[in-house]
């Protein structure tokens, strides 16, 4: 067993943990936090996709022990509860960037990383280069595409980063 | 995922350590690579040496006149840096191409290297650069270092540090990936050095990545890809499977070459 320690979400979270979990597993089934999926388990979907100290990965291809020490941004984490939507969330909605839903935590938190890197002002042509790990099996990419486009510009005016 | 022992060292010796004394024991970085093959249990290794915490191991810098990237050093951290762009772009763009954001943000180039995946990118550069494979113990070339199908000359207890390349004047790799794994199905590295030209293969050979003397030779006398035109690409030693037969992969590397000739020439 290992003992880690990590902030998630803003939250201080120390465990005692088998090596082998995975940070989605303990993200899953220890802190609960069921917003993050698990699509194809093999590191190519993306609908794992979280922050670890700052940069999109896939939870389903890390292991938790190995994010000891560091922070984790969950699609819970991007705004309060109760609060108002992040705006990359409220322009999935706006937008319909989504049909069954089950790719979408693991879209807007690689979008939202894709505005970290490359900006607010994200052509089609760059986000759809940028989805490249996610994988959307609706096949709903035309509108999760110009979600992020307009999300991405939201995110200007936001305090939320 | 089998059961394993983590070990977290914060030096190279520590780690060699650990692997010297612990048979069977794998190291990790991005684990982008080993994690998937143990939770497949095709891989069970006792013990994980983990890579990260080790000071020094990550960074890039001119070392004189050779580009020095740290083993730990991400694919993300090659595409992004200033430093790569500007000594080898060609090297950045092929950084830039590898998984997805994600898995860049992730993966390593110690970890690519030493795992020698017949399919990976990052051996074609290295090969078709001349690069030098930095341990805790030796220097080893290249040329040396690739022995074949997920081999190295990489010794039971012996780490990545960093890797050392020299600056083309000129270089571009082009890849044709996969459509459903996205890995190369073939990836051609072109580097022109002040002395010679060499030409890396890289998803296409049986052994692994390999050096095309025959388009070298000819690309030595006129860097251009008019050189290459009617150039034959033996399909032998070329891999067969349900992506692409050995004749289509051999025409893919003559495709790809001359993309990568171009690209190289038209590079401002």
């Amino acid at each position: 067993m290992a003992k880690i320690s990590l902030v998630v979400n803003g939250n201080p979270v120390t465990a005692t943990i088998d090596p082998r979990t995975l940070l989605v597993q303990f993200l899953r089934e220890h802190l609960r936090l069921t917003g993050t999926h698990v699509g194809c388990d093999t590191s190519q979907c993306g609908a794992c996709v979280v922050h670890l100290d700052g940069k999109a990965v896939k939870s389903c291809t890390t292991l938790a022990v190995m994010a000891d020490g560091g922070s984790v941004t969950t699609i819970e984490g991007l705004a309060a509860e109760g609060a108002p939507l992040h705006p990359m969330q409220e322009a999935f909605r706006e937008h319909h960037g989504l049909q069954c839903g089950f790719c979408t935590p693991g879209m807007i938190m690689t979008a939202v990383d894709m505005v970290h890197r490359k900006g607010h002002d994200l052509d089609d042509h760059t986000i759809r280069e940028e989805l490249e790990g996610n994988l959307c099996r609706c096949t709903g990419y035309q509108n999760i595409v110009l979600s992020i486009a307009a999300g991405a510009r939201a995110m200007a005016k936001s305090d939320l980063a | 995922m089998y059961e394993f022992k983590y070990h977290r060292p914060t030096t190279v010796r520590q780690a060699a350590n650990l692997l010297a004394k612990n048979e069977d024991a794998k190291l990790i970085a991005g684990g982008h690579t080993l994690v998937p093959v143990m939770k497949q249990r095709l891989a069970a290794p006792p013990h994980l040496i983990d890579l990260t915490r080790i000071d020094g191991l990550s960074g890039i810098e001119m070392k004189g006149r050779a580009l020095a990237i740290g083993a730990t050093t991400t694919h993300a951290e090659v595409a992004d840096s200033a430093t790569v762009r500007e000594a080898i772009p060609a090297l950045a763009e092929l950084a830039g191409v590898i998984g997805d954001p994600a898995v860049r943000h992730k993966g390593t180039i110690g970890g690519s290297l030493a795992n020698n995946d017949p399919t990976a990118d990052y051996p074609a550069a290295c090969l078709a650069l001349g690069a030098t494979i930095v341990t805790n113990k030796r220097r080893i070339k290249a040329e040396d270092f690739f022995q074949g199908l997920f081999t190295t000359a990489l010794e039971a207890d012996e780490i990545v540090t960093r890797v050392l390349f020299p600056l083309p004047k000129k270089a571009a790799y082009e890849k044709f990936r996969n459509q459903a794994s996205r890995y190369a199905l073939v990836g051609v590295f072109v580097a022109r050095m002040p002395s010679e030209v060499r030409v890396a293969v890289t998803g296409a050979g049986a052994d692994g990545v390999f050096r095309l003397t025959a388009f070298e030779e000819a690309l030595k006398k006129r860097f251009s890809s008019k050189v290459l035109d009617g150039l034959p690409v033996s399909a032998e030693g070329l891999n067969s499977d349900l992506h692409g037969s050995a004749d289509y992969r051999a025409h893919l590397i003559g495709v790809l070459a001359r993309r990568a000739v171009d690209a190289a020439n038209n590079r401002a």
